[in-house]
Formats: structure tokens, C-alpha cells, sequence
């Protein structure tokens, strides 16, 4: 067998990386994504990446991964960029690259057989590859551990976020890669499955003594894993002789967080302690800290009840055709009583699996109950019947506002413009409050913008202000502030407990308490798995 | 509909066959149905075929289930045919416009069945047959380019992803006020903007999976195999019951004096 890894018992050497005014221009752009980047990496280093969007981090760890750009298209690359003095194109195998959406990360259908896959493209003989297999499982926890034990024909389709990112480093592992790659590998994981993964990578690097070069947000969950935080700054490739260079700052990560704390809040990057300043609630609504109500499921506090479940089942699933037999679905979660009210904030928190965005699509009149009902209150459906599901979604969206996890999902017109117009040209009014919602959101200096090409928090503000442009009194959440950076969160906080003091519900899944505490109202929490539903419970978010 | 896919609690014999073998049975009874319409060899293949349903782990619950509306189409198939077809020997039925002979019955019973018998095959085959292990036989035993059937794998799963997505952007939709409401055009315009988000959404998906294959040294001309397709004993025996269930339709059907080639002209 031609491959270097053949034979050779489990040991890794670790990559050094080198680069040498590199630069790269993706086809088809005018500016280069990133420029003139002198950066020297040692062999076993652990780097965390930061930087503004932009800055291009996920441009470098591609080309560190040897998967940037085609042969024949017109990308351009300057200077050097080489992996243990060689250029990572030449050396599959050497460097294993995790990315953010887990779904994509898995290849296929059953649990081993997707972590032999990287081994088996390197040519590693058979035995040696169910050895890898197993060893890699065990060390990412899904295997002989108290996070998980799996059988190797487990279906990956059933694993859970997590668990997807530790198949994923597994497969990594099983390829001996010196150089580690992690592009927001926590990105879209619950606080459960961040810890998780950085817990696996952590142990996984201790290890193998890979180099790891990690880019992400949340500075706080890698900064004690990391020995060397590098933050890097958008090029710029004009042509006027003296050019910024592309690293800012690079030192160990007390230093760097230290010297660079106040560029990096104003950037958006969540430094540890730092919780960005929101505005604070004024209204009736609780402000955090303060209980509601008394007794569960009767907190009403002067808001005027708009929407009410009762004896709620609920379920993603339609029922099932089966010959000429139709099964309704299993629900996730039965029983839910909730309420909610004019100018509160409900939330609901709970594990991944636990049903909550189902219950919160339901609610917002997208999904049919299994069984129970939605009820709207007569100041809420005004003459468009009691149950939400039953509107049509005209009526809907004057009444009921939903904003998807995924922004994409929602994006209906080719121009951010158009997309805010959409809802109030359909409904024939309501187009005044559009450039209010355009200026409150920054979204101003991008109307003539393709919505599909903005950046993942002008994204999330478009999402929101398309859904408000329509006028709800009741404004459904999911996971509003998952991957946001610092800057978003708080715009989008101080934005909705405005919307609540204005006399708005608010209805949020999250995971994120601080963002619970910042718009207070009532905590409903689910447990997964149908144990008898959940009840509204009393009490600050 | 991904739970569809896994063979996980099916530990059926024909699970442990080789899906080259188990493919090539299925093509060669298939042919032979295809070749002729008539009673005597679909009716002979079916009773082969019922006869495997066993060793794939398969019930008569099961295949309802699964294969209802094959089932539902060739029955339909048949009855059409039984009231369209030109008259032919006794008249048993006759509504106005619609008649049913002796000939039609036969022809119509003929055409349901001949469907029936080339629809089990292939649910018998996806029943007991993962489509991992059946990439692996196709890429290490027939040979097909394996970046070409590794690709399709696991295209194959985001097929999967696909649905769910299709439904969370139709919601996405309906809470932007798009909704299936309102007159024929306007459903039409609102299918093919869903369709165009789930497009945007698959092409992202899969340029996603395209990076994560190659980042795992996926591309390279040679690679090893993890799980080795393998023939055994229990293939020819596979084989071999392919072969007699086509030959015994043929013959059966030659012996009857039924079979005609389907290009051939109706005797009448």
C-alpha cells in the first residue's frame, strides 16, 4: 500500500502551518477574502481564530483543509500557504476539517461505517481501519462512555446534534490527522452539546497532540483549551502600496483578551463576562429578577390574554397513510397548558428533543395539534375564528408572527426591500412602518441587497423585521439568538423588550437564560421524551 | 421515511446474501415478465415470489404496507384494461360504454397480475437489502467507479433531510403569509417558491457534504474498503432461484400455449 499511514502504530505527528503573505481571492469576487497573512503555527499548537465576518477565518481553514477551490475556475491565489512545508492540496489525509451544520458533517447511514470513511479513502488496510473505528469511538465519548454507547450499525440520522459532532471528530480521528480543524463546530448545539464537543476535543488533543486550529464566536468555551488566540482583520487588497496586515493581534489568550478586550466587544465577539448592555424593561412586564402570578398556568399579571392551549398534543409528523389505516402521530409532548399574554414574554426552555419548537409551531398556528386545542382570544383573531391553524396565512401573519431558526427558510424576494414590503403589500397596509423597522435594525444602507448574501446577523435582523413589517400582537421565536454574535443579541434583546413594554407578546424557544432574563415574563420548561407534559411554571426566566 | 431505509431488526436470511446476486435474480425475473403478457407465467412467477417472501423477512402486513400503492396501481391497471380492451369469446358484463368478455377478463387478470409480479421483486430486494451494502457490492464487485456510487450514497441520505426540509420551509412560508390558499395560479406560484427554497437549501447542503467528503480524503483514484462485499455459498442458491422462478414462468407459459412476446400481435 502507497499510504504513509499504513503499518505505522497509532502515533500522530503534529502539523506546523506556515504562511507567508498568503492570499485568495474566491472566483467570481473582486476582493480578495483574505490578504497578505504572515502567520507561523508549531507543530501541537492549539489556536483559537477571531476576527469580525469578513476577516475571512473560514477561507483559511478551507485552504489548511486542501478543499479550497476547483481546478479551472478563476480563484486566485498570492504568496504561500504550506502544512509542514508542503501544500496541503498534496497531502490528503494530513488535516481533518469539522464544519458548522452538523447534518452535513455525517456521510452515512450507519454509525461505524461513517467513521471508517476518511480511513478508507487514505487506503489504511482493513484490520487497522476497525481498530481506528473503535478507538476513535471510544475517545469521543460515543462508545463505552457514559455520553453514549452505540452499536457501529447505529443509524446516524438518530443521533443528536452532539452526538453528530463527536461522530464527526471521530472520523477525523480515524484518519491520524496532525492538524485539526474546527470551523464553529458548537455553532448550532445546545449549551449541552457545546460542552460535549469541547470536551471530546479537548480530550482527543491531549491525546494525539495534534495541532488544533479552532474558529468560533464564544470565546469563553475554547479560551482554556486554547494557548494562542489570533485575531484577524478583513484585508484590504487595494492597490495604495501600504496594506493592513491580516493579523491584528496574535499572543497567548489572557494577553490577547486583555490588550484587545474593547475592539473585540465593539466587533461582536463574546469575551468572557462580558454580557453586552440591553435596555432594561419598563412596563408592567416583569423586569428580570421579579416573580409573575402566583399558581401555575394562572400568572396573569394585567396582560390581556391572547392566546391560550389547552390538554395540547403535539407532533411534527402527519398521520401516517397505511394501507387504508391512518395512525396519528406519537406526540412529543401531551398535556401542555400555556397562556399568553399581552406584553409578556413567555419562554420556553428544555433539552434538545423535548418538542419545544414543535409546541411553539403549533402554537403559532404552522403545525395541527394531535390533539387539544390552540384558542385565540377575540382581541387576538379578530373575526378570523378561534384556531390559528385554521387562518389563512394572510390572516396569520397580522396576527400571529413567526421568526425561524434558519432565516433562509423565510426569505421570499430576491431584495431586502421587497422582503420587508411583502407582508404589508399583501395585507394593503402597513408599509409606513417599514423604514422605521429599516432604520431600527440597520438594515437601511442594504435595501438594494440580495437577501441570501448578507451575513448571518444581518440575516437574523431581516428575518425579524420582515415578520414585524406584518404587525403582530403575538411574535413567536425559535432559538432567535443560536450563533449570534454579541452585537446582534443585544440589539435583538433591547429590540423585543421594547416590542413587549409597546403591549407586544413576545413567545421565545431559547437555551440562552441570559436572554430569558433580559425580557422576564414567565419560564415554561419541557422535559423530553413524553413524560406526562409540562406545566407553565410561575416565576422569572 | 429515513427509518424506511435501515434494515435494523430484519434478520432474515436474504439479508445475508450479496445485493449484486440478490439484483441480479430480481433483473432476470423482471425480464422475463416483461417479455410477455399473459396469465400463465406472471401467475407462476407471483407464487415463486410469495414463496421468498419469508426468507426476506417479509409479511403480507409488511408489504401492504410498503408496497400499497404498486399493489393499488396494478389492480387498477387490470380492471382498466378489463373494461377497455377490445371484446373477445362471452360477454359477462355490460354497462353501456363498458363491457366485460371473456378475452378482456382474462387480458385485464393478465396485465394485474403480470404488474404484481414485476412490483414484488423489487420490493423484495429493497426490503432485504441496505443501500450501504449495495453501494459496496456495486463499487467492489460490479466495479462501478466509486466516487460515482459513493456520491449517490450519500446524496441518497440528504434525499432523507430533504422531506423535513420541505415541510419546515412550507411553514417558513405560510408565517411570511405564502400561504396554499387562494386560486389554482397562486398555489402554483407558492409550490414553486417552496421549490425554490428547497433548492437554495439543497445546493447548500450538498456543496456542505461535498467539503466534508473531500476533507475526508474522499476523491483520490484508490482507495480500500472497510466492509468487503463477499460472495458465499448462500448467492448461487440466490442465483439459482432467480433462475428457476424465470425459467418456470417461460415454461410454464410455453407448456400452456399462453406465452406471446409482448411485441407480437394479439392472437385473437
Amino acid at each position: 500500500m502507497p499510504s504513509p499511514d499504513s503499518g505505522t502504530p497509532a502515533v500522530v505527528r503534529p502539523a506546523a502551518i506556515s504562511a507567508q503573505g498568503w492570499g485568495w481571492r474566491h472566483a467570481g469576487r473582486t476582493t480578495q477574502a483574505v490578504h497578505a497573512l504572515d502567520l507561523d503555527i508549531r507543530s501541537g499548537e492549539r489556536v483559537l481564530l477571531l476576527g469580525p465576518s469578513g476577516a475571512g477565518k473560514s477561507t483559511l481553514l478551507h485552504a489548511l483543509a486542501g478543499v479550497l477551490g476547483e481546478e479551472g475556475d478563476d480563484a486566485d491565489e498570492t504568496g504561500s500557504l504550506l502544512v509542514d512545508g508542503v501544500s496541503p492540496k498534496a497531502q490528503r489525509g494530513r488535516a481533518g476539517l469539522m464544519q458548522q451544520d452538523p447534518e452535513t458533517q455525517v456521510v452515512l447511514s450507519r454509525l461505524g461505517d461513517d467513521v471508517a470513511f476518511g480511513a478508507e479513502n487514505l487506503c489504511v488496510p482493513r484490520e487497522e481501519i476497525w481498530k481506528r473505528v473503535h478507538e476513535a469511538l471510544d475517545d469521543v465519548g460515543l462508545r463505552n462512555s457514559a455520553s453514549g454507547n452505540f452499536a457501529l450499525d447505529h443509524p446516524t440520522s438518530a443521533l443528536s446534534g452532539g452526538q453528530k459532532q463527536r461522530l464527526a471528530l471521530a472520523g477525523i480521528l480515524a484518519m491520524r490527522p496532525g492538524l485539526i480543524l474546527l470551523d464553529e463546530p458548537t455553532a448550532n448545539l445546545d449549551p449541552a452539546g457545546v460542552l460535549e464537543v469541547r470536551d471530546a476535543v479537548g480530550r482527543c488533543l491531549d491525546k494525539t497532540g495534534a495541532t488544533l486550529v479552532v474558529v468560533e464566536h464564544r470565546v469563553s468555551v475554547w479560551k482554556d483549551l486554547v494557548d494562542r488566540i489570533v485575531v484577524l482583520q478583513p484585508g484590504s487588497s487595494s492597490s495604495a502600496g501600504g496594506s493592513t496586515p491580516a493579523v491584528l493581534l496574535d499572543g497567548d489568550p489572557d494577553t490577547v483578551l486583555a490588550q484587545a478586550r474593547d475592539m473585540l466587544t465593539a466587533a461582536g465577539v463574546w469575551v468572557p463576562g462580558y454580557v453586552p448592555a440591553t435596555r432594561p424593561r419598563s412596563g408592567t412586564g416583569s423586569g428580570s429578577g421579579a416573580a409573575v402570578g402566583s399558581g401555575a398556568g394562572s400568572s396573569r399579571n394585567g396582560g390581556e390574554l391572547l392566546l391560550a392551549t389547552q390538554e395540547l398534543a403535539v407532533s411534527r409528523e402527519r398521520s401516517r397513510r397505511r394501507g387504508f389505516k391512518t395512525i396519528p402521530p406519537l406526540p412529543v409532548q401531551a398535556g401542555l397548558h400555556a397562556e399568553v399574554l399581552a406584553g409578556q414574554a413567555l419562554t420556553i426552555t428544555g433539552p434538545n428533543g423535548a418538542g419545544k419548537s414543535t409546541f411553539a409551531l403549533t402554537l403559532a398556528g404552522l403545525l395541527a395539534p394531535v390533539s387539544g386545542t390552540v384558542t385565540a382570544a377575540v382581541g387576538l383573531s379578530d373575526g378570523a375564528g378561534t384556531d390559528p391553524f385554521k387562518w389563512k396565512a394572510q390572516q396569520l401573519i397580522s396576527r400571529i408572527g413567526t421568526v425561524f431558526q434558519e432565516p433562509e427558510h423565510q426569505f421570499v424576494t430576491g431584495r431586502v426591500l421587497d422582503e420587508l414590503m411583502f407582508g404589508p403589500k399583501h395585507l394593503g397596509h402597513g408599509e409606513e412602518r417599514v423604514d422605521e423597522l429599516l432604520e431600527r435594525l440597520r438594515l437601511g444602507h442594504l435595501v438594494d441587497a440580495n437577501p441570501y448574501t448578507l451575513s448571518g446577523g444581518e440575516k437574523r435582523r431581516l428575518s425579524v423585521a420582515t415578520v414585524l413589517a406584518a404587525h403582530p400582537r403575538v411574535l413567536v421565536l425559535d432559538e432567535p439568538t443560536f450563533g449570534q454574535d454579541a452585537n446582534t443579541w443585544a440589539e435583538l434583546a433591547s429590540f423585543l423588550s421594547e416590542l413587549l413594554d409597546a403591549g407586544t407578546s413576545v413567545v421565545s424557544v431559547t437555551h440562552d437564560q441570559e436572554f430569558s432574563s433580559v425580557l422576564g415574563g414567565t419560564e415554561m420548561r419541557l422535559e423530553p421524551a413524553f413524560q406526562g407534559g409540562a406545566r407553565q411554571e410561575a416565576g422569572a426566566a | 421515511m429515513r427509518e424506511a431505509l435501515t434494515l435494523r431488526g430484519n434478520n432474515a436470511l436474504l439479508t445475508r446474501a450479496n445485493p449484486l446476486a440478490k439484483f441480479v435474480s430480481v433483473f432476470l425475473i423482471t425480464l422475463v415478465l416483461a417479455l410477455s403478457i399473459d396469465l400463465v407465467s406472471a401467475s407462476t412467477a407471483l407464487v415463486g415470489e410469495l414463496a421468498l417472501f419469508p426468507l426476506a423477512g417479509l409479511t403480507v402486513r409488511l408489504l401492504w404496507q410498503r408496497g400499497w400503492p404498486l399493489i393499488i396501481a396494478a389492480v387498477l391497471g387490470g380492471w382498466s384494461t378489463a373494461i377497455l380492451s377490445a371484446d373477445s369469446g362471452r360477454i359477462l358484463l355490460d354497462v353501456g360504454i363498458w363491457s366485460i368478455s371473456e378475452g378482456s377478463l382474462q387480458l385485464g387478470v393478465g396485465f394485474m397480475l403480470r404488474g404484481l409480479a414485476i412490483a414484488l421483486p423489487a420490493i423484495l430486494l429493497m426490503s432485504c437489502t441496505d443501500p450501504t451494502d449495495l453501494a459496496d457490492a456495486l463499487a467492489q464487485k460490479a466495479k462501478l467507479p466509486h466516487r460515482f456510487v459513493l456520491g449517490t450514497l450519500a446524496a441518497l441520505r440528504l434525499v432523507g433531510l430533504m422531506a423535513e426540509e420541505w415541510q419546515t420551509i412550507g411553514m417558513a412560508r405560510r408565517a411570511r403569509g405564502v400561504g396554499s390558499h387562494g386560486s389554482p395560479l397562486q398555489r402554483f406560484k407558492a409550490m414553486l417558491g417552496q421549490s425554490f427554497g428547497l433548492l437554495v437549501q439543497a445546493i447548500r447542503r450538498a456543496s456542505r457534504l461535498a467539503v466534508t467528503m473531500e476533507a475526508r480524503g474522499f476523491g483520490g483514484g484508490r482507495r480500500t474498503w472497510a466492509r468487503e462485499s463477499t460472495y458465499s455459498r448462500l448467492d448461487v442458491w440466490v442465483l439459482v432461484g432467480g433462475l428457476v422462478i424465470a425459467a418456470a414462468a417461460v415454461l410454464a407459459a410455453q407448456w400452456a400455449g399462453t406465452w406471446h412476446f409482448v411485441w407480437l400481435k394479439q392472437p385473437n
